[in-house]
């Protein structure tokens, strides 16, 4: 099972195992990882779940969609060339451990 | 004011376990305990209506929290028990019972109990394949019923009929609409977002009836149903009904404890009952308009609403009260159409459209007196965004020079204040 970490924006650090087919989004709310809300439950409606993908980790993701691209420049904090929504990505055998940042604010 | 038998919500849902958290969050340290009279632990409801319906959604994903969250929390989740009795002192402590005769002492109690679907009072409403969409159960219910329906009659075009409509065509199941207004989602969107939503289902070949209403229901001489009569004398033949026409608030605790209720439990912008101590949040509360505009109340029924009353009243208990400010907003997917809206249209007086209905991809912006109040956004994600965090900010801009859908709204939203000379 893949293994994401998930680094607050004070630093503090935790990683917990996700469950294959899960999302970034839905992994961080079910364990109770602060820093990611996903008020609309994953369908790219809200952009509460912004997270900041390790660089190392962001060349194996799937290419950003166009609703994604847009909900990302509606962020609570500016985006920046790592921002992706947690709910976009999904966990996969191949994709493995993931490392991403979360950013003070959400909403 | 904090006793050793903590805080009690009854209602496990959207608004139950955000209050539950929240109220964690905000430093509470008592006992907090969350009871639900459903038997599922508490989980999403919009996908209901969608994934779920269609058996493309793992219903483990539907999980709001997972029970390390609510262990770690120390959060008592107890789960398929009704409360039927709750009695309370003038300090707002006392004891609910639940119909298994389980009794649950509280020294606050937060009342997030929602809605139940509202009944199609017309003949034959009782006949096997009259189904509703309000909970995970139903959703399985209504589920199993669409393998063997070809022809599917929807009574209502809110939210819930319209996604309901959206996932059945998109199964390839016939399907009319048929609803008592002249217009798709009166209650929620303005005319032309409406009227676009009226082209959009046709376009892809859902009936629609507008301004009809069922007469009565058809049995096939076994208890099934077999046809909708409509009150126009059509009839329209169903081997499956879906009654999605609102839900009503659950209030009957409320009553019980004898708290002002006037469609839904009436609370302050503090989310405290008329007693001043219990606290309510979620579709069962009438609340204070939590935008500018005219002093009137209402009750949503939204999962943003939901979780922004809930923390309020969170708040409320924990001492450190913050009024209910946040802008409401919306979203429903039907089809390849994704509806974002942000704020209140109902007072608007004047609306601009930018981009091309037609296209499905526009926004409808709704200004008052001369400032944006709301927005319809149908694939424009960038514009909804936008809109909500303009609106939160207190920004503007004036209606003729939003029309144009190549300038982003984010740039052109500002403050009050400005002028718009460069413009």
């Amino acid at each position: 099972m893949p293994s994401i970490t998930y680094t607050s924006f004070d630093g503090e650090t935790r990683t917990v195992e996700g469950q294959l087919g899960d999302s970034v989004m839905q992994t961080a709310v079910r364990n109770g990882v602060p820093g990611i809300v996903g008020e609309c439950g994953g369908t790219l409606s809200c952009a509460t779940c912004h997270v900041l993908v390790d660089p190392a980790d962001l060349d194996r993701l799937p290419p950003m969609g166009e609703l994604e691209d847009e909900m990302l420049d509606g962020a609570a904090e500016d985006r920046q060339a790592n921002s992706r929504l947690g709910c976009q990505i999904t966990l996969t055998e191949q994709l493995g451990d993931l490392r991403v940042a979360t950013p003070e604010f959400q909403e | 004011m904090t006793g050793t038998r903590g805080t009690l919500v009854v209602g496990a849902a959207q608004a139950g376990v955000q209050l539950a958290c929240s109220l964690r969050e905000l430093g509470y340290q008592a006992p907090i305990t969350l009871v639900g009279a459903e038997a599922h632990a508490p989980y999403q409801r919009p996908p209901l209506s969608k994934g779920v319906l269609m058996g493309t959604t793992n219903p483990g994903a539907l999980e709001l929290r997972g029970a390390g969250v609510f262990a770690e929390r120390r959060i008592t989740v107890l789960t398929g028990e009704r409360i039927t009795e709750i009695h309370s002192d003038s300090a707002g402590a006392g004891t609910a019972v639940s119909a298994s005769g389980l009794r649950l002492a509280f020294d606050r109690l937060a009342l997030t109990t929602g809605a139940r679907a509202r009944t199609l009072p017309v003949p034959g409403s009782d006949l096997d394949g009259v189904l509703r969409l309000r909970d995970l159960d139903d959703a399985r219910r209504l589920g199993a019923a669409v393998d063997g329906a070809r022809r599917v009659v929807i009574v209502g075009g809110g939210f819930i009929g319209l996604e309901v409509a959206a996932s059945l065509r998109g199964a390839d199941r016939a399907v009319d609409v048929v609803l008592a207004d002249d217009r798709l989602l009166a209650r929620a969107v303005g005319r032309p977002t409406s009227d676009f939503f009226l082209r959009a289902h046709e376009r892809r070949g859902v009936r629609v009836h507008l301004a009809t209403v069922p007469a009565r229901l058809l049995g096939d001489g076994h208890g099934r149903v077999r046809a909708v009569e409509l009150s126009n004398g059509r009839t329209l033949p169903a081997d499956l009904v879906v009654v999605g026409i609102g839900a009503a608030p659950r209030t009957e605790l409320a009553e019980q404890l004898g708290l002002e209720v006037a469609d839904g439990i009436v609370v302050d912008e503090h989310g405290r009952a008329s007693d001043g101590v219990t606290v309510a949040a979620g579709d069962c509360v009438n609340c204070p308009c939590p935008v500018a505009g005219p002093a009137r109340r209402r009750r949503f029924e939204s999962v943003s609403t939901a979780i922004e009353q809930a923390k309020v009243a969170a708040a409320t208990i924990a001492g450190v009260p913050a009024p209910y400010r946040a802008v409401p907003w919306f979203w429903s997917d039907q089809f390849d159409l994704k509806l974002q809206v942000a704020g209140l249209s109902d007072d608007a007086d004047e609306t601009v459209v930018r981009g091309d209905p037609d296209g499905e991809r526009f926004s409808v912006l709704y200004y008052g007196d001369g400032r944006l109040v709301a927005a319809d956004c149908v694939n424009r994600p960038a514009d909804f965004v936008a809109v909500r965090a303009a609106l939160a900010a207190g920004r503007t801009a004036p209606p003729r020079l939003v029309a144009d859908p190549e300038r982003k709204l984010k740039d052109l939203l500002r403050d009050a204040d400005v002028e718009w000379v460069a413009a």
